[in-house]
């Protein structure tokens, strides 16, 4: 391996690295503003100066390829003087509002400058003064105070693939703008407030909420959708402030969505933090015995037998153990988790995970969308899609409607039949995609929420099997679910037969002969009117659309409440961590259902959480690891099937609004407005 | 400085649509043709410019967005490019757009007086356009004719070896539609030493 010396250590660097690499492997922290790892490198900041043997005058960094032999200096005079003058021009335009920035505490160049500063100005002309510019309703900008880095505009075009930002005029005249100040329309939009390095572009939602030295920081999961991004919520006292991403290569690199960055406000709104019970069609306040009891009652007289329960968006694993030994010991196993009515193959996990695991994305050569729009139902999924397609030329097929995707695709049909098309290998695109050396398929729950779904399931996994890259280690087949619970649920076998095929139906079947206690954790998808001879128990916290038809609701702590376990789409385990204590009288799911079973005789053993997880992983080793996942590649199956036509419809139609907490958040319902609807801000 | 190639603005100034004209249209496939394939993109500075002297010397919003949409790029991109180079002009100019040049050479040898003449001839202030839409009249740095100095650059055409009385005169044939000499004003070939071969 080629060497480099950086302050008089050799250090061995690979081929291809830049100097600014190298010098973090020898342990030189190099000042930038403009460099950004997952950036295309720009090199227009020159804060990143360093003297290089042999060279005249100062190099940047970031931009000058390593080369064997090299001497490099990171700390001597001429470097600092360097910086030093880098910094004098960064600071001549910038304006002194620190003490009223957003950014402040927070900022690269407050903390440069400290560094790399003088304590007076030697400028005596005016500053420039820039006028700020609308970029929609999540990023407020002042634009007086950008340095021209150009991280947001290479982000938008290279990342987002929304090529709305960019960079006006030359010289004193240049500014950041989006093209006549229109909206950026990406959902990954909220990033570039996170790559800012200035006070530039900061979050609306946010603008003079805190300060960061007095939020309490929790490094958590998200669980907005099915990826579970690693990310940081801010709180203060018991409101969510902010969230921002944490670096997790495996799922969400360095991103996060908008939803899951802006929806927080949705958390101290249309909260339930209160039992209520429902006398005379209206909901009124009462206590926990009371309310136990009444369940108690309507159990024995109903049939304990022939309860159900039917969980949401947001179940924690550790609900969903709980809830089903419950279930078990009352001798009813009618539970089930899939109330978008997705079908999988029942006993086989590989049937809906996301079993070639997202990091493999980014080496797909040729990828067959089925039934999904990423880009609404995995935001950072869809930018490693991006990132194959401008990294590997990936060919992206659509089996389904028109798309606005960012990056081209060939489309085969609106319906399924053109899943027919794949397996005779007749269109053009067939062709391509079983030449390629990696494909992928990824099967969207829009593609199998109908009676056809297990046959798709079984012919995708034919096709799988006979792709190049199939392998006992490698399973090209892909679900890409759209809850965070799913995955999970479905690992506990918290699933019914009986619940196939037409899951809303079952139900309205089942109610109207049984009349039985249902159990919604924290179910808002399904339709109230179906329930109505049930006696609904809501266990969830937010007064959404099924709360307000319950005859119990039983309050309960949203994820940033509680510490919970996830599995996400490929089945990575991840737990959540508490950020704040519940709001009012919620209490965790397993909680309840542990006293439930105390009054029902039901024999539940746990009393603590360590011993919930002790069930979890004594059920299903593969709850045993956090961040890993085990998946399998048989695929036993596989089926040659042949579907009949079906036209697909996509099942999210507003990606800022579909879940409880993101309808209750007003910067969503803003999103939704100015965004989706196009409709002009006030 | 005013200049309208100078500014970040892009607007309309009435609803105007902005088309190839037919021949331009067929010059659009030739130019784009000079660039291999898939970096037809790099065509965007020859289109912009072909756009300008379709649309009267400036570039509006709808010239903009067409330029875009024949390259398939995004506005945005486009924009960047129109707003980086001054040659773009993205505020309407007169018939005759002219660029005096006040760097150190031509500012030695009077420019000063040049710019003096032009406000008065065309009633106008720099970096506007005079009430008959004849001139506009910006002050430009450099444009690398120092040795006939001082000059002006006239649309596409230099004049070199200016003074008042000269200068007055072209502004004013300008203004009434007469033919004028082109380049260096007192007969000088390209830049030889002005008594000709005896220095």
């Amino acid at each position: 391996m080629p060497t480099i010396t950086i302050d008089n250590k050799k250090v061995e660097f690979e081929n291809g690295m830049t100097v600014m690499q190298a010098c973090e492997l020898a342990g030189a922290e190099i000042p930038r503003f403009c460099y950004h790892e997952k950036l295309s490198i720009a090199g227009n900041c020159r804060m990143c100066l360093v003297e290089m043997e042999k060279a005249p005058k100062p190099i940047a960094s970031c931009a000058m390829p390593a080369g064997d032999g090299m001497v490099i200096k990171t700390n001597s005079d001429t470097v600092q003087k360097a910086r030093k003058g880098v910094m004098e021009f960064l600071l001549i335009n910038h304006p002194l509002d620190c003490p009223i920035c957003d950014q402040g505490g927070e900022c690269d160049l407050q903390d440069q400058a400290l560094h790399y500063g003088f304590d007076k100005s030697r400028y005596e002309e005016n500053k420039r003064a820039v006028k700020n510019k609308h970029m929609g309703p999540l990023v407020s900008t002042i634009m007086t105070r950008c340095i021209h880095c150009t991280r947001c505009v290479r982000f938008s075009t290279e990342v987002a693939g929304v090529d709305d930002l960019g960079l006006l005029g030359r010289g004193e005249n240049a500014e950041i703008t989006t093209y006549l100040e229109k909206t950026i329309e990406s959902e990954l939009s909220g990033n570039v407030i996170d790559l800012c390095p200035v006070g530039a572009l900061t979050s609306k939602p946010y603008a003079f909420k805190s300060r960061p030295w007095e939020l309490t920081k929790t490094e958590t999961h998200d669980v907005l959708d099915g990826v579970g991004s690693s990310i940081r919520v801010d709180t203060r006292g018991k409101q969510v402030l902010r969230v921002l991403p944490r670096i997790n290569e495996d799922t969400n690199e360095e991103w996060i969505n908008d939803k899951t960055r802006f929806a927080i406000d949705g958390l101290s709104r249309q909260r339930l933090d209160k039992v209520y019970i429902k006398n005379e069609n209206k909901l009124n306040v009462a206590d926990w015995d009371t309310a136990l009891n009444k369940i108690k009652d309507e159990l024995n007289k109903r049939g304990k037998e022939k309860t159900i329960t039917l969980s949401g968006k947001f179940t924690d694993a550790e609900t969903i153990i709980a809830s089903k030994f419950f279930l078990d010991g009352l001798g009813s196993n009618l539970y089930d988790c899939r109330f978008d009515n997705a079908q999988i193959i029942h006993n086989e996990n590989e049937s809906y995970k996301f079993n070639s695991s997202i990091h493999e994305i980014e080496n797909a050569d040729a990828i067959l969308l089925v039934g999904s729009n990423p880009r609404w139902e995995a935001s950072v999924l869809n930018s490693r899609i991006r990132k194959a397609y401008i990294n590997n030329n990936c060919k992206v097929g659509v089996i389904g409607p028109d798309l606005d995707l960012n990056y081209s695709y060939t489309k085969i049909s609106n319906s399924l039949i053109g899943l027919n098309d794949i397996k005779e290998k007749k269109s053009e695109f067939s062709k391509i995609f079983h030449n390629a050396k990696n494909p992928l398929i990824i099967i969207g729950t829009s593609a199998i929420n109908n009676s056809e779904g297990a046959s798709v399931l079984k012919l995708c996994a034919d096709i799988a099997k006979k792709l190049p890259n199939y392998s006992s280690t490698f399973n090209p087949l892909n679900i890409l679910n759209q809850d965070i619970s799913r995955v999970g649920s479905l690992e506990l076998g918290f699933v019914n037969k009986y619940f196939d095929k037409n899951f809303e139906e079952n139900i309205k079947e089942n109610v109207k002969i049984n009349k039985p206690v249902i159990f919604l954790l924290g179910l808002d998808e399904i339709d109230p009117k179906n329930l109505e001879q049930a006696f609904v128990v809501y266990i969830g916290h937010h007064g959404d659309l099924n709360a307000q038809h319950a005859d119990i609701i039983l309050p309960s702590p949203a994820y940033t409440e509680k510490t919970s376990t996830f599995m996400n789409i490929e089945g990575r385990v991840i737990q959540t961590s508490r950020c704040h204590n519940p709001l009012g009288e919620a209490k965790e799911e397993w909680k309840i259902f542990r006293v439930l079973s105390d009054l029902m005789n039901c024999d539940l053993k746990f009393n603590n959480l360590n011993d919930v997880r002790k069930y979890l992983v004594d059920n299903n080793k593969n709850f045993l690891q956090i961040l890993e996942c085990n998946n399998t590649s048989n695929l036993s199956f596989a089926s040659p099937e042949a579907i009949t036509e079906h036209t697909i419809a996509y099942n999210i139609t507003n990606f800022y609004m579909n879940d409880s907490i993101s309808r209750s958040s007003e910067t969503m319902a803003n999103c939704t407005n100015e965004i989706l609807n196009k409709e002009k801000a006030s | 400085m005013k200049h309208p190639g100078m500014t970040n603005k892009v607007y309309n100034i009435s609803n105007d649509v902005f088309n190839w004209s037919e021949d331009n249209f067929n010059r659009v496939s030739e130019i784009i043709k000079k660039y291999p394939n898939s970096r037809q993109q790099s065509a965007v500075i020859p289109l912009l410019d072909l756009a300008q002297r379709q649309n009267a010397g400036w570039l509006s919003k709808t010239a903009i967005e067409k330029v875009a949409e024949t390259l398939s790029m995004s506005y945005i991109r486009v924009l960047e490019v129109a707003t980086f180079y001054s040659m773009f002009n993205l505020e309407p100019v007169g018939e005759n757009f002219v660029q005096i040049c006040r760097t150190t050479p031509c500012w030695l040898r009077g420019s000063d007086k040049l710019t003096k003449v032009a406000k008065e001839v065309s009633n106008s202030k720099l970096g506007e356009t005079s009430t008959d839409n004849k001139f506009t009249i910006v002050e430009v740095e450099c444009l690398g004719a120092c040795c006939n100095a001082p000059m002006v650059q006239i649309n596409d055409d230099y004049f070199e070896d200016l003074d008042e009385e000269n200068f007055r005169k072209i502004l004013i044939d300008l203004k009434n539609n007469k033919s004028i000499n082109k380049g260096s004003q007192i007969g000088r070939q390209t830049s030889h030493p002005k008594r000709g071969n005896d220095a």
